[in-house]
């Protein structure tokens, strides 16, 4: 039987610098490799791809990509790698980069053609182009549409967005989401952006110092409340849930989730019957022993509390509670935990200053 | 053909066939010295640029020893039934692509040094075998420095005169080259006649910089608008 998913047990090391991961990714969705710069997500992602030497064992979806005494050369290996920073070749039109790797790949091999990609990622109007006159938007499109043109099984993505000023990321993330909903391969995604993540990520890998810290599904690594030190800070759950009314006289929209519902500002974007994730920072969650409607926070919402961790900074604890079947997580003072007397499986009431709409 | 078109047809077969395989032999030697990390490299470069530093008439004495009869490489060709080397056209080829090859070497060195290891990354997940890349990639990129290493070495070897003394001497048809030529005629006091071909050459040469200047001032435009 063909083992599935990405088997990689991956090391290698320069100065002062040791990556050493043993790593079992799912086979298809979006995997998130997380973490601050320099805890080697790219070093991974390069070594995934073959551009970096490294010892150990890697396969995807059963085929073996470097065993113990044999490497595939990059060019062997049906990935397709979007770079950080703009890589097309500055001699082609953009027609030009596209066909640089659907010519080179096998007929037989092709199962995604020009005009598919065109279409996903909006490049009709950009065809005859140099890549001198593409905005730095519309140059990792073409990126990401190159890419995809060698019809690979694997889709490594290297913060393709991190180069581009905001206005772009909003304009690309839609594209991103199509091609996650679209392609049937895995596609393993190096970020430092919390959003970004939120929002494509089905599967999530946070590394510190060359080493895996947590991993597992998105919902329930992100409500893990003994945060990896990466996250502390920006600690948020990513709550699924569906907008079920909109009330037009205060901008307001509610949307459902497992367990309750929040109300949160109505920007116009989102219908009735929209599936949408939330983004619910921790530090945006406070803990009251009971219900008191004179404040101005909107959403109450009554939780049990199921444990507790302190950060690693002193005076901060994590605490993460239930509502329904939904996880969220709080961040406070560890007087305030003292104070309160939170004990596993006591039941408070969570107040929720923000919510935002990350898809 | 008169005698004077004939040293300049001699000269130019010599300048087109040399640029042409210093074009052949350059080009590895360059991409390995702007590539590698290996500790030969410095040794090598140091050798690649050595006729730019000695005598010609060093040089062609250590290659007229090593090409006769006695010396090594005459040994073998002798063997292999070609003869010695000196005094033939033959000759001369060897001993100008040696003379000229910092004049490939370098400005190719040079622009292989700039182009980005990123873009050759991007060709191998794009399925580009090594030489595939270099094709499709090194060689487009670095097209400005391979004008420059081709004008260099045609016309650093057009100007070549003491290595063709000592190795080629004067035969006409055969190793009698212009500036071999000029030489000549200021010695018999032909004034006249070197002035044509010293003149022609001056004249030759500076279009050649002009028009090589040109392009590439276009080709530099055409990159930094990117």
């Amino acid at each position: 039987m063909k083992a599935t998913g990405i088997l990689a047990r991956l090391s290698t090391g320069f100065e002062r610098f040791q990556l050493d991961v043993d790593l079992a990714l799912p086979g298809n969705g979006v995997t998130a490799l997380f973490g601050h710069s320099g805890c080697g997500k790219t070093t991974l992602l390069r070594c995934i791809a073959g551009l970096q030497d490294c010892d150990g064992q890697l396969s995807v979806n059963g085929d073996v990509w470097q065993a113990d005494n044999s490497r595939l050369p990059v060019h062997k290996r049906p990935l397709a790698y979007v770079f950080q920073e703009t890589s097309l070749f500055p001699h082609l039109s953009v027609s030009g980069n596209l066909n640089f790797g659907y010519r080179r790949t096998p007929s037989a091999q092709r199962r995604i053609h020009p005009q598919q990609v065109i279409d996903w990622l909006g490049l009709s109007h950009l065809l005859d182009r140099r890549p001198e006159r593409l905005s730095g938007g519309e140059r990792q499109r073409v990126a990401i549409a190159r890419a995809l043109l060698t019809s690979p099984r694997l889709l490594l993505m290297d913060e393709p967005l991190s180069a581009l000023d905001q206005t772009s990321k909003r304009d690309i993330l839609p594209y991103l989401e199509t091609l996650r909903d679209t392609l049937d391969i895995p596609i393993v995604y190096v970020s430092h952006s919390a959003t970004e993540v939120a929002r494509l990520a089905d599967y999530i890998v946070m590394m510190d110092q060359g080493r895996v810290v947590a991993e597992g599904g998105l919902q329930e690594t992100l409500a893990r409340p003994d945060q990896p030190f990466a996250l502390e800070e920006d600690a948020a759950v990513i709550v699924p849930a569906v907008i079920r009314e909109r009330d037009s006289q205060w901008h307001l929209c509610r949307a459902e989730f497992d367990g309750g519902s929040l109300w949160l500002r109505d920007d116009g974007q989102a219908e009735p019957g929209n599936r949408v994730r939330l983004q619910i920072p921790a530090r945006d969650v406070s803990i009251a022993l009971a219900a008191n409607h004179d404040q101005s926070t909107q959403n109450l919402l009554p939780a049990r509390v199921m444990d507790m961790a302190a950060e690693q900074r002193p005076g901060m604890t994590t605490v993460r509670l239930q509502v329904g079947e939904t996880s969220f997580l709080s961040r406070i003072t560890s007087r305030s935990a003292h104070q309160l007397g939170l004990s596993p499986g006591m039941k408070v009431c969570l107040q929720i200053k923000s919510v935002a709409i990350v898809e | 053909m008169s005698p004077e078109w004939q040293t300049v047809w001699l000269t130019l077969k010599l300048a087109g066939i040399t640029t042409a395989l210093l074009m052949v032999i350059g080009t590895p030697i360059a991409w390995w010295l702007a590539r590698s990390d290996h500790w030969l490299r410095q040794p090598v470069a140091a050798v690649v640029a050595l006729p730019l530093v000695l005598p010609p008439t060093v040089l062609g004495f250590y290659l007229l020893l090593l090409m006769g009869p006695e010396g090594i490489v005459g040994t073998m060709t002798t063997t292999l039934g070609l003869g010695t080397l000196p005094f033939t056209f033959a000759g001369l080829v060897v001993a100008s692509v040696i003379y000229s090859l910092p004049f490939t070497v370098q400005p190719l060195q040079n622009v292989f040094a700039t182009v980005n290891e990123r873009m050759l990354e991007v060709a191998a997940t794009l399925r580009a075998s090594p030489l595939d890349r270099f094709f499709s990639v090194v060689i487009p990129l670095a097209r400005p420095g391979f004008l420059t290493a081709a004008v260099l070495t045609f016309a650093h070897t057009l100007g070549e005169f003491g290595v063709v003394l000592m190795i080629g001497g004067n035969i006409p048809g055969e190793t009698r080259v212009l500036s071999v030529a000029i030489y000549d005629h200021v010695e018999t006091l032909q004034y006249g006649k070197a002035h044509l071909l010293a003149g022609g050459m001056l004249v030759f040469s500076f279009i050649v910089l002009l028009t090589l200047y040109l392009i590439n001032g276009r080709l530099n435009n055409g990159n930094l608008k990117s």
